[in-house]
């Protein structure tokens, strides 16, 4: 049977609206995987009720429950520069790469609005213009196939690669 | 570059001069920033935050300043060390305690610092004496425009300066003020000025940031917003928020100066004569009674002794300054008794009890 424990942790935000987190559900799905929702107290109760009818339907209800749930707020987009899903920014509190920014656009706008009473910039820009978004973007995710063709000892691979970045980069950086 | 040299002298910012210094110690800005095309640090692999180190330091020591900064490579120091520089306020408990590539630019007088691969790649500091939030916005202005002519950030035009925390994001600057409040927490009515500090948005924090409680009756105010505020608004709500502070503190050091003089007197008295002849000393107590020390020099309760002293005394008495003064590591039972040795060796050279 899945196991729910509540416990208290650290201020956080609801993972469905953006009160402040006062429930922490560790889903336990099978011996080694682990499930974390931070949640409100409304949220906590709407879902641990659903949780309980869905309770009969099987081993797997509850733990089906929270992915649709995930899925239907979040989905299970990543960002393809990094790889990090908001859902894993949620938990650490921590953006994995500037291209962040536009890839959950949508779901950080209300929690800049939450942290700061705004949602644009106003202030200090660099005084040369920055790469576009795109270059940004692309230039992270070379940085990872390279990573990638060193680990695998893909010389050719590499070297193409480490062009394209010199490339990119310059007159950039 | 030797750190040791550094144990002796203090940093610029201690020096306890400046405009209001007898309750501002110092003012400090700190500006997140991040290199455009890179994860960033946490998400970084060794190899990226070898070559995120690597570059930064190679553009920071190529800056036109003058002198050039003093690179310290994080990975390389003893945990004495990295500690010595969290004590000297020079980088986060976070740098000191992370692991990986990561290091510590260092310029003149330790008043500027430059922060690499912490929770952001760079995070530049900039520290002044006193209540000096518009010089130390120009330096780190200017220097932040020297370092954006060699690297690329990363930034959006919607978003600003983009940071690791959305907490810092826009212009990832937090600017915070250093303030000595011993007659506010004497008379209790220290809790009313965070309360009505955090309705204005400003956060309070202890001598050592994030966390630390307020030892030594040190507190550090300093902005929460950084998105949708331009710097100048911002620093403008804190510059206009520390006179009305300072009034509180200097309005209680009045009244506890009228209405229980000799009580106050007393204590400052007890004070210095525990610090000049205890001999076992734990941190925690010297902060204490070298906060009562400094208000009774600033109400001249106490003579031929400086503030300046007293100030170097708050940091050298810190466990890694005083082990590296000791030039041994000490465990906790001896770091009291040398704490207790070095207080009097250095009080007895200076200052005498009003009678």
């Amino acid at each position: 049977m899945p196991f729910q424990s509540l416990h208290e942790k650290r201020a956080m935000k609801c993972q469905k609206c953006h009160n402040q987190a006062t429930l922490h559900i560790t889903e336990v799905l099978s011996d080694d995987q682990f499930e974390e929702l931070h949640l409100c107290e409304g949220c906590a109760n709407k879902y641990l009720l659903e949780a309980q009818q869905k309770g009969g339907a099987g081993k797997t209800g509850v733990a089906e429950a929270v992915r649709e749930a995930e899925e239907g707020l979040f989905g299970q987009h990543e960002c393809p520069s990094c790889g990090i899903k908001f859902v894993e920014f949620r938990n650490s509190g921590r953006l994995g790469c500037p291209n962040d920014y536009q890839v959950f656009r949508e779901e950080l706008l209300p929690l800049l609005e939450n942290i700061h009473g705004e949602t644009r910039h106003c202030g200090k820009s660099p005084r040369r213009l920055p790469q576009d978004q795109q270059t940004q973007s692309e230039l992270i995710q070379l940085r990872g196939r390279l990573k990638l063709a060193v680990q695998q000892e893909d010389y050719e691979e590499a070297a193409r690669v480490r062009d394209r970045i010199r490339q990119l980069e310059e007159g950039v950086v | 570059m030797n750190l040791d040299s550094m144990t002796q002298a203090s940093g610029e910012w201690l020096r306890g001069t400046g405009p209001e210094a007898d309750i501002v110690i110092s003012s400090r800005i700190r500006l997140a920033r991040n290199l455009a095309a890179f994860p960033f640090t946490n998400r970084a692999s060794a190899h990226q935050r070898n070559e995120i180190e690597a570059l930064l330091r190679e553009r920071i020591l190529r800056l036109e300043v003058q002198p050039p900064f003093d690179y310290v490579g994080l990975s390389g120091l003893t945990p004495l060390d990295r500690q010595f520089l969290v004590e000297r306020q020079l980088i986060s408990r976070e740098l000191a305690n992370s692991e990986g590539p990561r290091g510590v630019a260092l310029g003149a007088q330790e008043t500027m610092s430059l922060m690499i691969n912490e929770e952001d790649h760079v995070r530049i500091q900039v520290m002044r004496s006193g209540f000096s939030l518009d010089e130390a916005w120009q330096d780190i202005d200017r220097l932040d425009d020297l370092l954006e002519q060699r690297v690329s950030y990363a930034f959006s035009e919607e978003f600003g300066y983009l940071t690791a925390c959305p907490t810092n994001v826009g212009t990832g600057m937090r600017a915070s003020v250093m303030l000595h409040l011993p007659a506010l927490v004497l008379t209790k009515e220290i809790e009313k000025v965070f309360r009505a500090l955090q309705k204005i948005n400003l956060a309070v924090r202890g001598l050592y940031g994030e966390g630390s409680r307020a030892s030594g009756d040190f507190y550090q105010i300093s902005n929460q917003v950084t998105l949708g505020k331009t710097e100048a608004a911002v620093l403008k709500e804190i510059r206009e928020v520390i006179p009305t502070i300072i009034g509180y503190e200097r309005k209680a050091r009045a009244t506890l100066t009228k209405e229980s003089r000799q009580a106050l007197h007393d204590r400052v008295s007890r004070a210095f004569g525990t610090l000049r002849s205890a001999t076992m000393m734990t941190s925690e107590e010297t902060m204490e009674l070298l906060s009562a020390v400094r208000l009774g020099i600033n109400l001249g309760l106490l003579e031929d002794i400086g503030i300046p002293i007293i100030n170097e005394l708050f940091i050298q008495t810190q466990p890694a300054h005083l082990q590296k003064l000791m030039g041994a590591p000490l465990d906790g039972e001896e770091r009291n008794s040398a704490r207790a040795r070095y207080l009097r060796s250095r009080l007895r050279e200076n200052g005498s009890a009003l009678n």
